[in-house]
């Protein structure tokens, strides 16, 4: 977190005579950080929570690969190691997946859309902290009642939690309570958020700036924000139903009493599908920005990319019930949600080309955004041929609930995801910080990590084809397992390291990295054209645009974009 | 079924599937024999498995050359249009905004590859699902518990746990298919031998159908796919595919009450069984125990393993299970039942005249 700008900060909100702090004191940061209301600080705030619980989570994911990494291993107890994928699986998605894009999307989309803040300033600060308290309350389930004499009383019913298993009767105590209830508050959290940044986008832009002319990264963003705004009531809702169950006597997932068991997966997977593309859509948002930027060219078929991009989220609201093939739905049912499932390659397809069209007949600029974003593309390609597999339903028979699905995800949530995300802190870092992040730290961080995430997964495709299926705590050692098992945790390792550079990376550069200025990338879109960091207000003038590329206008005004849009 | 020996004639097929066998492991599958315990979706051995390999090997092999192209195309754009220097920063490139003669042509693309994909899928999905049985295949009823698996043969009057017996089918000849109705007790399981059959969910409050048609003898390893609870990592459920006569024999077997113990130690043994809380959960024919929570055990020395797979069974195995189950199988709801050193020797002694 930047010191300046909470001292900044300080002076604007609340008065300082009021305060009565010494700027620059312990307190008084602390009261910045939990008054501000500015996008950009509670961006950073939301990166900043979403990597720290990356690292809790990235830990329980170790402890779990090292109880894999032999058969009949000891070091993890079942109910340890079940606790430890649910607490993992539900940090990355709620913890980690959500607020970064949330950060990222608060901090840009105000600056590049010519906002001097986000429509509802202090909604964006009660969107935060309910995410932030909600994540430790789901964390204090391991200290609290019975927890602490109890060894631990997180939920370990899986992060899409099937019913019965969530009932009374199979799972006593509180532990599922705390799941419940804490993407409850998650979820008031994202919604919130999400109908701020709408609301920015629609009412916010800066003059000339129709609705054809926002980055692409804006675009994606409110398409992001659509789907959380129609998908995620679907889960609030199931949360209710289920605490109903628990505690009011309702019997919608209690089997024993009537309920049904597949209700709740239909209710959570119509939440559960678009939530993936709530999570890639941000990753395809600054891969939009990156790929263009580092190519010295404009993207390729925007209007496409944009169509595509809508009609991917439309789609992804219709295959749900890929998740449940194997649940004994009529062959009429399956086929129906294959050829769902299978016309989102077709978009899918579409935006890997375009940006293949944007580097074809460009100078591609290997700076370290780049070449994670050249990483994004060959790993999310891999992902989708393999969501492909996964939907024709009787490769999926043998698949789903395989170690294959696991690499599957991973392709899609490390290599697509986490992979831009990189790629947007060193894009963005300097103008967040005013510093460059050191390139020597950085392609320590590349190499150590895409070696680590491909040693990590690439083996678990194989696992699944022979018959592995995920979320066990052990497994016999004839079944042909040992040698992946034991790849796939070697490459936690290196994974782990090219984390510590990166945070190393972060905090030296915070002090030594080289000054940025105020557009070290030769940029187009209107972040780059304030200072770095930009002050409070943003703009101290507000601009005005008259192309999709506001700052290659100005750059080249013999042959501006206005001419050929 | 054309289809499936059509692909059995693909030389590619044959290449890929024994290149991936290779690559990940088939080398241990001839360990132990007849005991499969490598299940490798790419060595199908049954009807329905090899039906799956169809398209499984379509979309692969179709993923294969989508991968090499579009990998290619990254290559080449990435070492082609690379900055050699700095004079590459003097003069920006081309600006090109797009072209919609190459949109129409790389969405077409894509359009055909699903529309074939779609097809074929399809027909698989009909073909397997609603695959027609003979009027007197053997069916059995499978329910989940947490965690081991009830399995009963109505036709045959059989009750067994874990372990599911069927006879051999051949290829061409005689069709020998086992229809199989999957319940639960209490949450989600799934049924999964891979080189018999994919998934099905055992879901509570439902019936799910699925069949098997093994084409060779053997032991074959499965286990159950949907996150159940505490140990779903140890519910581990054999299929064991026998010769028609050898099947025979087990069932007349099965259909026999278990011997009258003949060892005095053995009677005792029975004597403790009735006489404490084991007969509110097992089942042994012949005697007071008709408990429905746990395994039924009046064939219990005829199975290959202990506690849904946990560990092979043998009189060592049964007796450090009996002193606690939570040692062997923790969160197992066995609970630990404080029997005594005599009360161990004489209910081990008893158990093991079940077969």
């Amino acid at each position: 977190m930047s010191q300046d700008i909470i001292i900044e900060d300080n002076y604007r909100l609340p008065p300082p005579e009021k305060v009565g702090r010494e700027p620059g004191s312990f307190t008084s940061v602390i009261q910045g950080l939990v008054f501000t209301v500015d996008h950009k600080k509670l961006g950073l705030m939301y990166i900043a929570s979403g990597l720290l619980f990356f690292v809790i989570a990235g830990s329980l994911a170790t402890l779990m690969r090292i109880q894999l990494m032999v058969p009949d291993n000891t070091f993890l107890p079942p109910d340890v190691y079940n606790r430890a994928f649910t607490m993992h699986g539900t940090t990355m998605v709620f913890l980690v997946g959500m607020p970064i894009i949330f950060g990222f999307a608060n901090y840009l989309v105000p600056l590049m859309i010519g906002a001097r803040d986000m429509a509802f300033p202090r909604m964006y600060a009660f969107g935060f902290w309910v995410f932030f308290f909600s994540g430790l309350l789901l964390y204090f389930s391991y200290l609290g009642a019975p927890g602490i004499y109890g060894a631990g009383s997180a939920p370990d019913v899986g992060w899409f939690a099937y019913s019965p298993l969530t009932s009374k009767a199979f799972s006593r105590g509180h532990s599922t309570d705390y799941w419940t209830m804490s993407l409850l508050l998650g979820g008031i959290g994202s919604v919130s958020t999400s109908i701020n940044i709408l609301v920015t986008i629609f009412c916010c832009r800066c003059k000339g700036m129709t609705l054809g002319k926002m980055p692409l990264f804006v675009w994606l963003n409110l398409v992001m924000v659509f789907l959380v705004i129609l998908a995620l009531p679907c889960l609030s809702a199931c949360q209710i139903m289920l605490s109903l169950d628990r505690y009011l006597g309702g019997t919608f997932f209690d089997t024993q009493a009537g309920g049904s068991a597949v209700l709740w997966q239909h209710f959570f997977w119509i939440f559960g599908h678009p939530e993936v593309y709530v999570l890639i859509m941000p990753a395809f948002a600054i891969a939009s920005e990156v790929i263009p930027v580092f190519s010295r060219k404009p993207i390729f078929g925007y209007p496409v990319m944009v169509a595509a991009s809508i009609s991917i989220a439309f789609l992804s609201l219709g295959v749900w019930a890929h998740h449940m093939l194997t649940i004994g739905m009529s062959a009429l049912g399956n086929t129906f949600f294959v050829i769902s499932t299978l016309l989102v390659a077709i978009p899918t397809g579409i935006k890997i080309f375009n940006w293949l069209g944007t580097m074809y007949g460009g100078k591609l600029r290997m700076e370290l955004p780049m070449l994670f974003c050249i990483m994004f593309l060959f790993q999310f390609l891999v992902a989708g041929l393999t969501g492909v597999m996964l939907a024709i339903a009787p490769f999926n028979w043998q698949l789903s609930d395989s170690y294959f699905v696991v690499a599957h995800f991973h392709y899609i949530l490390i290599g697509g995801l986490l992979f831009t995300i990189f790629a947007g802190i060193y894009y963005w870092y300097p103008k967040a910080f005013g510093r460059m992040l050191d390139k020597r730290l950085g392609m320590a961080h590349l190499v150590f990590f895409t070696i680590g995430f491909h040693v990590t997964f690439l083996p678990q495709h194989f696992l699944g084809f022979l018959g592995m299926p995920r979320r066990i705590y052990t497994y016999q050692a004839d079944r042909g397992w040992d040698l992946w098992n034991f790849v796939s945790t070697v490459g936690v390792v290196f994974q782990a390291i090219g984390i510590l550079f990166l945070v190393a990376n972060l905090i030296y550069s915070y002090v030594r990295g080289k000054k940025a200025g105020n557009d070290p990338w030769d940029a187009w879109t209107l972040e780059w054209a304030t200072t770095s960091p930009p002050q409070d207000y943003n703009f101290a003038e507000l601009p005005e645009v008259k192309s999709r590329r506001p700052l290659w206008d100005a750059k080249h005004p013999n042959d501006p974009d206005w001419k050929h849009e | 079924m054309t289809m499936t020996k059509g692909a059995r004639k693909n030389f590619g097929w044959i290449l890929i599937a024994g290149f991936l066998a290779t690559v990940m492991g088939s080398a241990y599958a001839q360990d132990g024999g007849e005991m499969r315990r490598v299940s490798d979706i790419f060595q199908p051995l049954s009807r329905q498995s090899e039906m799956i390999l169809e398209p499984t090997m379509l979309v692969l092999l179709t993923s294969l050359g989508v991968f090499l192209v579009v990998t290619f195309m990254l290559v080449y754009v990435v070492w082609k249009f690379r900055r050699r220097g700095p004079e590459d920063d003097v003069v920006e490139p081309p600006q090109i905004y797009g072209s919609n003669n190459i949109e129409l042509a790389w969405t077409v693309i894509p359009c055909l590859i699903v529309f074939v994909l779609v097809l074929v899928t399809a027909r698989s999905i009909v073909e397997i699902q609603n695959a027609e049985m003979p009027p007197d295949a053997l069916e059995i009823r499978l329910v989940g518990h947490q965690w081991w698996w009830e399995v009963h043969y109505p036709q045959l009057g059989i009750v067994t746990a874990n372990e599911i017996h069927v006879p051999v089918s051949t290829r061409t000849g005689e069709r020998r298919p086992t229809r199989i109705y999957l319940e639960s007790a209490d949450v989600i399981h799934s049924f999964w031998v891979p080189q018999l059959a994919g998934k099905t969910d055992l879901i509570p409050n439902r019936t799910n159908r699925t069949w098997i048609e093994p084409f060779e003898t053997g032991t074959f390893f499965g286990n159950c796919a949907e996150y159940c609870g505490t140990q779903h990592a140890n519910m581990l459920i054999r299929v064991i595919v026998q010769e028609p006569e050898d099947f025979q024999r087990w069932v007349e077997n099965q259909q026999q009450p278990p011997p009258v113990p003949q060892s005095a130690l053995a009677l005792q043994g029975r004597a403790d069984f009735e006489s404490i809380t084991c007969i509110n959960c097992h089942a042994i024919d012949g005697t007071t125990a008709v408990g429905v929570f746990g395994p039924d055990l009046s064939k219990l020395m005829t199975r290959q393993t202990i506690a849904a797979g946990v560990a092979p069974l043998t009189p060592e195995t049964l007796r450090a299970w009996l002193v606690d189950p939570q040692v062997m199988k923790p969160g197992a709801n066995m609970p630990d039942m404080k029997l005594t050193d005599q009360q161990l020797d004489s209910i081990v002694a008893y158990l093991e005249t079940l077969k």
